[in-house]
């Protein structure tokens, strides 16, 4: 029997903040306390100065296996995640093949297994191949276990379509998630529309794009009463219909990436597609707004948009870069730098929140207490650090936080009791 | 000044000085044996990957004139679809030695992004929509000399007209004559203007026939056919009732007032009147400026920094 303490840290979960020890013992929480007894301990990890909370639960990650494995894999997005304190990731179907079959998903679920690092949780196809014309088996992915459905890199464009999946999965208890972009208005773009790419000469994404879908699917909610997730909003508009949904009483959650509450498309004056992402950096009044809505909890969660691209693949002018950056090693220090918000609702919307949305709220984000399932992250919310994109875990290299100076950094991670990370180190 | 990408690269300081180096440049061009040997042993390779036989002829031309070695790579397809990243292509040829890339891409940026992987010059021939240096050079110098205005631009009142949102000599000239002092309008349908104009030192007007009799040059754009597909116009026909240049509309034009466009002519959309019977149109009075405009630029980046004379 294996017995690991975590001692000297603060604990931090949905009950509240108090100073203890945490003792695991076979996967579980066998004792939460002050100077528990240390001498029969195999392990013990110092947490002095450092909070220990749920694991965090990443709604939304890009591993790229099966079909890019020379960006990533599940195994190194795992250590990513693991490192970024995370013990649960949600990953998104736009894999190729993608993720429309049991064998593909049970393909992932068992690489992130084998790679031991964070739970990985496949996300499932709304429609076959992710083309927007077929429904993909809902009822027997679900059945094999996955929860959170989406087509996400494209928004289910045809409303008769988006109207049908609401209504087959409204028994089956899953959740649709949509990447809210009407195509229509979006082709050929690069860079958020506006006064920078006008003068850059670059093509706009518009902002309309994105209310435009979410304006749609709350009123699609509204006829079905089928619950729906709104991936990585950028709009202040976004923000605000989403919260007048809630307020009415729709099942609506919401989730929101570091890089839309801390960059801006001014970042793109360069031409630099480490900067191209989608939906695109906004505006200053756009990150103000996604802040107040982390805030007030009309967005429920962060969620990273870890989307790793092989250095080659950025190395090539803007138009013709693909879209995304890096997440999961960053995510944490950044909502603790940039929001202005309490330690414990960053946490909440890194944790116990997403946990529920993405349907693992049974093993992740649980209350720190004797015979709760020990996943667990512990960090320390004042240690200063600067990102370095060599030192990441990810197999790519794609942050755009390159050289910055943040706070806040993961100790250890701890998934079903064994400490897969220590003193930021990962042990696998 | 190591790269020439835009021209809010440049003060109106350095506008001024490239225009009075021009003058040096057409005079070399006058001669009975227009050379000189300014850029010996320099190697100056143009790189387009966008057709554009004019461009590139005019800098091989000006090139040759200064004595550079000149080279010159077409890359018809788009670096991604050959596999070849951006990067890879300008190593390569970087490592044969090369003082200046002229570089012409369908990408807006696609200069600035060259920067990065080669120590040689980069001159932006036209990126996307974004920029096209020498040709607002070469505008501005056909003003200086077609209107007689060596100081400056103060007092002039251009107007540009057509497809501003898709142009790079629009988002050039407007940066170039503001510099340098003029009143800017712009003058195309909603469509075809920029989403923002957060920023720009001009006006906007839609209508082309109240502003004719006050201009000193009225510049017209190239209008593309796509334009149409994209629902941008409902016809070429309706813009050219609106916005094209007709014997009616040339005739109501201040009788020292230029009209000027960057080639190639669409003739019956933006150019309905024979530019050939326009008294103003110094049209091919910008094609020939460009030679000289491009040596200028070539000397100053190039250059060994010894007065034009003394190289000469």
């Amino acid at each position: 029997m294996s017995r690991l303490v975590i001692r000297g840290g603060t604990v931090l979960d949905q009950t509240g903040e108090r100073a203890g020890d945490v003792v695991i013992e076979n996967g579980r929480i066998a004792a939460v306390g002050e100077k528990v007894d240390t001498l029969a301990a195999d392990t013990v990890l110092d947490a002095k100065g450092c909070n220990v909370s749920p694991g965090f639960v990443d709604l939304h990650v890009h591993l790229r296996e099966p079909g890019k494995e020379e960006a990533e894999t599940i195994e190194t997005g795992s250590r990513a995640a693991a490192l970024g304190g995370f013990t649960a990731v949600v990953a998104m179907p736009n894999t190729d093949p993608a993720h429309d079959t049991v064998s593909v998903v049970d393909f992932v679920r068992a690489q992130g297994a084998k790679a031991g690092l964070c739970e990985v949780l496949p996300s499932g196809c709304i429609t076959v191949g992710r083309a927007g014309t077929q429904l993909a088996p809902f009822a027997e992915l679900a059945a094999s276990g996955v929860h959170l459905f989406t087509d996400d890199g494209n928004g289910v464009q045809d409303p008769q379509l988006m109207r049908n999946a609401l209504e087959y999965a409204g028994p089956l208890g899953i959740v649709l998630a949509q990447h809210c972009e009407v195509a229509a208005l979006t082709k050929g773009a690069v860079m958020h529309e506006g006064a920078c790419c006008s003068r850059l000469g670059l093509p706009g994404w518009p902002s309309i794009a994105e209310e435009l879908m979410v304006m749609r699917d709350i009123e699609l909610v509204r006829l079905t009463g089928v619950p729906m997730h709104f991936l990585h909003l950028s709009t202040a508009r976004s923000v605000q219909m989403v919260r007048a949904a809630k307020a009415e009483g729709l099942r609506i959650t919401a989730e929101a990436t570091p890089h839309h509450f801390t960059l801006t498309d001014e970042q793109l004056n360069g031409y630099d597609p480490v900067f191209k992402v989608n939906p695109p950096l906004r505006t200053r009044a756009d990150i103000d707004a996604i802040k107040a809505g982390l805030a007030d909890g009309t967005i429920d969660a962060i969620a990273t948009d870890h989307a790793p691209h092989a250095p080659h693949t950025k190395e090539v002018p803007l138009d013709e870069a693909p879209p995304g950056m890096l997440g999961l090693e960053t995510a944490l220090a950044l909502a603790i730098s940039e929001l202005q918000m309490p330690l414990a609702k960053v946490v909440a919307a890194l944790s116990w929140k997403p946990a529920a949305i993405a349907g693992v709220a049974d093993r992740h984000g649980r209350p720190i207490a004797v015979g709760e399932p020990a996943n667990l992250t512990v960090f320390d919310p004042n240690q200063q650090w600067t990102v370095v994109p060599a030192q990441l875990a990810s197999k790519s290299r794609n942050t755009p936080y390159a050289g910055r100076p943040v706070r806040g950094k993961v100790r250890h991670t701890i998934l079903n009791g064994v400490a897969v990370v220590v003193n930021g180190t990962a042990t696998r | 000044m190591k790269h020439l990408l835009a021209i809010d690269d440049l003060s109106a300081d350095d506008i001024h000085r490239l225009l009075e180096l021009t003058d040096h440049m057409v005079e070399i061009n006058s001669r009975p044996i227009p050379k000189v040997p300014a850029l010996r042993g320099k190697n100056v390779v143009s790189l387009f990957f966008e057709d554009s036989t004019r461009t590139r002829t005019s800098f091989d031309t000006a090139a040759k004139r200064l004595s550079a070695d000149t080279m010159n790579f077409t890359v018809s397809s788009s670096s991604v679809s050959k596999g070849e990243s951006l990067r890879d292509t300008i190593e390569t040829i970087a490592a044969m030695g090369v003082d200046a890339f002229v570089v012409r891409h369908r990408s807006s940026g696609a200069p600035a992004m060259i920067t990065r992987w080669t120590n040689a010059s980069i001159i932006n021939a036209g990126d996307g929509w974004h920029q096209h240096p020498t040709q607002a050079l070469l505008d501005c110098y056909t003003i200086r000399t077609g209107l007689n205005r060596r100081d400056g631009f103060d007092g002039l009142h251009i107007a540009i007209v057509g497809d501003i949102r898709h142009s790079r000599v629009a988002r050039s000239d407007v940066q170039a004559f503001a510099a340098l002092g003029a009143r800017v309008t712009l003058v195309a349908p909603p469509t075809l203007l920029p989403p923002s104009l957060q920023g720009w030192p001009v006006e906007v007007s839609h209508d082309l026939d109240s502003l004719l009799p006050d201009l000193d040059v009225l510049y017209l754009l190239r209008v593309q056919r796509e334009r149409m597909d994209e629902a941008l116009l409902p016809s070429l026909h309706e813009y050219s009732q609106l916005y094209g240049l007709t014997d009616a509309r040339a005739a109501r034009l201040a009788p020292h007032a230029l009209v000027m466009h960057p080639g190639p002519m669409n003739r019956g959309v933006e150019m309905v009147a024979d530019p050939g019977e326009l008294p103003g149109s110094v049209i091919l009075n910008q094609v020939t400026n460009g030679v000289a405009v491009r040596m200028a630029v070539l000397f100053w980046l190039l250059g060994s920094g010894s007065d034009l004379a003394e190289a000469s």
